[in-house]
């Protein structure tokens, strides 16, 4: 069960139209920077499938200009 | 690991969002994510922000505190600390909810007839200042001792040093650094004459290489580890991890290189061969600035009672050197240390590029050896081999694990040898010591008593009586841990604890006095890069809890001493720090003043002419440098500092027949040191309930051995069960294992080994001999 966290970097005033694209997608939750625009994406998936999935999402959201990978973590879905 | 799977996962999100915000902190200065920061805090609050260092590790980050209505109730990073520029660790977002645990002590209890029962602070106090008269009266007063940690406060170890040391006149003064911070003090005045590093954070801006010498960053020094993470973005610099366990470090790193426990010394001077062999010496630099030195080998390793140690320091050749070094080519040394020939010169071809800037780092890896004093002065070669030294991102930098083990234990000097400034060994230093505090210098005595170690023996043997434990567990932290908690229940001995929680060393106390915590009172502590940073007192203590320095000041007063404990309770800390910067006046190692230290997010040491000193020892940025060169080791008669033969040397007991695993113990990211604060934080208990074991999966298979199974670990010391970790979060080389030691349900130390650096006096906690087996 992947989770992972991005750094996403808008296109030039486009960074209120990236919180919403990103915030419309259920494994997505997004912190934006007060002051830059920057926005900290967490993704939580169930599988590696579902991640890969999830990216290209992402990856088609036209007000995104960088998507990058700062952690990922992949934890059992039991004990 | 332990805990149900949401919470694990809920925290693991934190983590990855942490991590992310990490990074955005370190590439985009000043930026705020206000909302997360702000996520959690009470609707509509008022909340008035105060700042000060964080409570946990020694990097020392600035945090923010969030007050409202008298209680601390929120953490963030602060923007204008340069330490960690807004970022907080995990720790140290939960850090304030340390301070409201359910158990919290909150009056002073004494043991009657095996019970504790309520008293008064006063009634307290009195007995504390009557048992340390009636045991020095009849046992001497070096049956009275004093053992503190790295956090207490800089007003903390000052006074506890100037009761003891300076009024009845023991040298009983030790604390918990001894067990983490000794090797590196010593490695400091061996090489150069004078301790902590000589550069900084800011070396992390400007190096390309860093080489983390079993130094489990990720997990140990998260906010430093992100900023290493951020120049890899930025500037593409290159991290190794050289350790004898896969952590996460390791996975973060560009390279990761595993070495055979206790190799590390043969690998470094396979490092300096490789550097004279390729002609990589800075030859003026070495001319200039350095000597050669070798001392006395084959040292023991302080297992029996009243061991001591004097080393016999020798000069010797270059050449003399280079000839030792002979029996180090990275092809012999592979055959010791199991790491590659190929890797050994990859990683000397890093320090020896003249274009390329090195950071080494490290803390408890090369410090907690029974060569500590040799590691330290070893990975010090190496970079006074190629002048790699005191310049911006060329840095041989040593880490610390407590918000002022620094501060406190080595600037403020609470370990047996020390005083505030220099040593009790030396009649100037006692001179003007004594002078400072207002005493006779006879009452000083020029003997060292008992390092750490020796001193619990002193307790078991009856040689010391009376103990006062302030602000640490040793209860939990001792090696070999069973003789010494049987030692603190004889007949005879008085033990005096002053927490902030029952802990295992609360259970062995005949007092427990309550203390005020961090922000509930006022007080300073020393970073890692010699920074320190003032806080205020923000909230008030529960109950009649009051400051470790304030309990101190009391008995001082009970004793006879108003006149050296002058002191107002009001203004208390201002004129002990006042008193203090007497101590270190000089371009050397002045103190910024008070007023300096509220203004800033602290400030570095030497403070001279109102700038703090980033790189000392280079005569561009340190004004002490006097020598007319460009680099100045004035710690030292001469101004050289010094290049150390050492030699590699077995760890004190081995793997063997029936003993055949090597087992190491140290630290998880949820919690600090003994838990005794996290494990009261639910997020952090929850996501790391209960000491565990790794294994190799090799091991583990051969043994059948899964995930969550008992195993029995067995060592000449006893046994213990844990739980097994099998590809968890760190993997062990084979034939090895490790066990956190935080978990106080789960002693790890009953069955460690009380061997320690003959120079340092610092335990070995990472190497003994154990057998494993499914329980």
């Amino acid at each position: 069960m992947p989770i992972k966290s991005y750094l996403a970097h808008p296109h030039k005033d486009k960074k209120e139209e990236l919180i919403s694209a990103i915030s419309q997608l259920k494994q997505c939750e997004v912190v934006p920077a007060e002051n830059r625009d920057i926005l900290v994406v967490v993704t939580e998936t169930n599988s590696k499938e579902e991640e890969d999935d999830l990216r290209l999402k992402l990856e088609t959201i036209s007000s995104l200009k960088l998507l990058a990978m700062v952690s990922g973590f992949d934890t059992p879905q039991k004990n | 690991m332990f805990t149900s799977t949401t919470n694990r996962r809920d925290f693991i999100k934190k983590m990855a969002k942490l991590s992310a915000i990490t990074a955005a902190v370190s590439m985009f200065p000043g930026i705020l994510f206000a909302e997360e920061q702000e996520r959690g805090l009470p609707k509509d609050a008022n909340l008035d922000w105060k700042k000060a260092p964080c409570r946990f590790c020694g990097v020392g980050c600035g945090v923010l505190v969030g007050v409202e209505k008298g209680k601390a109730v929120a953490v963030k990073g602060d923007p204008k600390s340069t330490v960690n520029k807004g970022l907080c660790c995990v720790k140290g977002y939960h850090s304030v909810m340390a301070m409201y645990g359910n158990d919290r002590l909150t009056k002073p209890l004494v043991k009657k007839n095996g019970t504790y029962v309520e008293t008064t602070m006063d009634e307290a106090l009195d007995l504390i200042a009557s048992k340390m008269k009636e045991t020095i009266n009849d046992h001497g007063k070096d049956a009275v001792s004093i053992y503190g940690s790295g956090q207490w406060t800089i007003p903390d170890g000052y006074v506890a040093s100037k009761l003891f040391k300076g009024c009845i006149g023991t040298n009983n003064v030790e604390a918990n650094a001894r067990l983490c911070m000794a090797s590196a003090v010593t490695g400091f005045l061996t090489s150069f004459g004078l301790d902590e590093p000589m550069g900084c954070y800011e070396d992390i801006d400007h190096a390309d290489v860093f080489v983390l010498w079993g130094n489990n960053m990720a997990e140990m020094h998260p906010v430093l580890f992100s900023r290493l993470l951020d120049q890899r973005l930025k500037r593409g610099v290159k991290i190794i991890d050289f350790a004898t366990r896969t952590t996460r470090t390791s996975m973060a790193a560009d390279k990761s290189i595993l070495f055979l426990p206790q190799t590390d010394l043969a690998v470094a001077n396979a490092i300096c061969y490789e550097i004279i062999k390729n002609n990589w010496v800075n030859k003026s630099f070495v001319e200039k600035h350095c000597n050669f030195s070798k001392g006395l080998t084959n040292m023991g390793y302080g297992l029996e009672d009243k061991y001591k140690f004097t080393d016999k320091p020798e000069k010797i050749s270059f050449e003399a050197y280079k000839t030792f070094l002979e029996d180090y080519t990275p092809e012999k040394v592979e055959k010791i240390s199991g790491v590659s020939a190929k890797d050994i010169k990859y990683m000397a071809a890093y320090y020896g590029d003249p274009n390329k800037k090195v950071m080494s780092l490290w803390c408890m890896g090369p410090n907690q050896h029974s060569r500590g004093t040799w590691m330290n002065n070893l990975i010090y070669n190496i970079h006074l081999l190629t002048g790699k030294i005191s310049t911006p991102g060329n840095s041989p930098f040593s880490l610390t694990g407590q918000p002022s083990a620094c501060g406190t234990v080595r600037e403020v000097g609470t370990l047996t040898h020390k005083l505030p400034h220099g040593v009790v060994m030396n009649k100037k230093h006692r001179e003007f010591a004594a002078k400072i505090w207002d005493v006779p210098v006879e009452n000083i005595d020029p003997k060292p008593t008992y390092h750490t170690v020796e001193m619990f023996r002193a307790l078991d043997r009856g040689d010391i009586r009376f103990m006062w434990i302030q602000v640490t567990n040793p209860m939990v932290t001792m090696p070999k841990l069973k003789r010494y908690r049987d030692a603190a229940k004889k007949e005879g001995r008085f033990i005096v604890v002053s927490d902030i929680y029952p802990t295992p060393t609360t259970d062995i106390a005949d007092v427990i006095l309550p203390s005020a915590m961090w922000i509930e009172r006022e007080g300073m502590y020393g970073n890692s890069e010699r920074r320190t940073q003032y806080f205020e007192q923000m909230v008030e203590p529960p109950g009649e809890a009051i400051s470790d320095t304030w309990q101190l000041v009391e008995v001082a007063k009970r004793l006879g001493y108003e006149k050296q404990f002058y002191y107002n309770k009001e203004t208390h800390i201002e004129e002990i720090y006042a008193e203090y910067r007497k101590h270190h006046e000089g371009k050397k190692h002045n103190m910024a003043p008070l007023k300096v230290l509220k203004e800033n997010s602290g400030m570095q040491w030497p403070y001279v002419d109102g700038k703090p000193t980033k790189w000392r020892f280079n005569s561009k940025y340190d004004p002490a440098c006097s020598n007319g060169e460009t680099f100045h080791f004035y710690g030292k008669p001469d101004g050289k500092a010094i290049i150390w033969q050492r030699p590699y040397e077995p760890a004190a007991e081995e793997p063997d027949a029936e003993y055949p695993y090597w087992l190491n113990t140290g630290r998880v990211v949820e919690h600090w040191h003994t838990g005794s604060m996290t494990r009261r934080i639910p997020v952090l208990h929850k996501a790391m309930p209960h000491g565990y074991v790794e294994l190799n999966p090799d091991d583990a298979k051969r043994l059948q051995i899964q995930t969550g199974d008992r195993v029995k670990l067995t060592t000449r010391r006893g046994e213990i069960i844990l739980p097994a970790s099998v590809n968890q979060r760190g993997v062990p080389a084979p034939m090895q294992v490790f066990v956190p030691f935080f978990d106080e349900n789960m002693l790890i130390n009953d069955i460690t080994l009380d061997s320690f650096c003959p120079i340092s006096k610092e335990p070995d906690y990472k190497k003994c001999a154990v057998n494993i087996e499914k329980a």
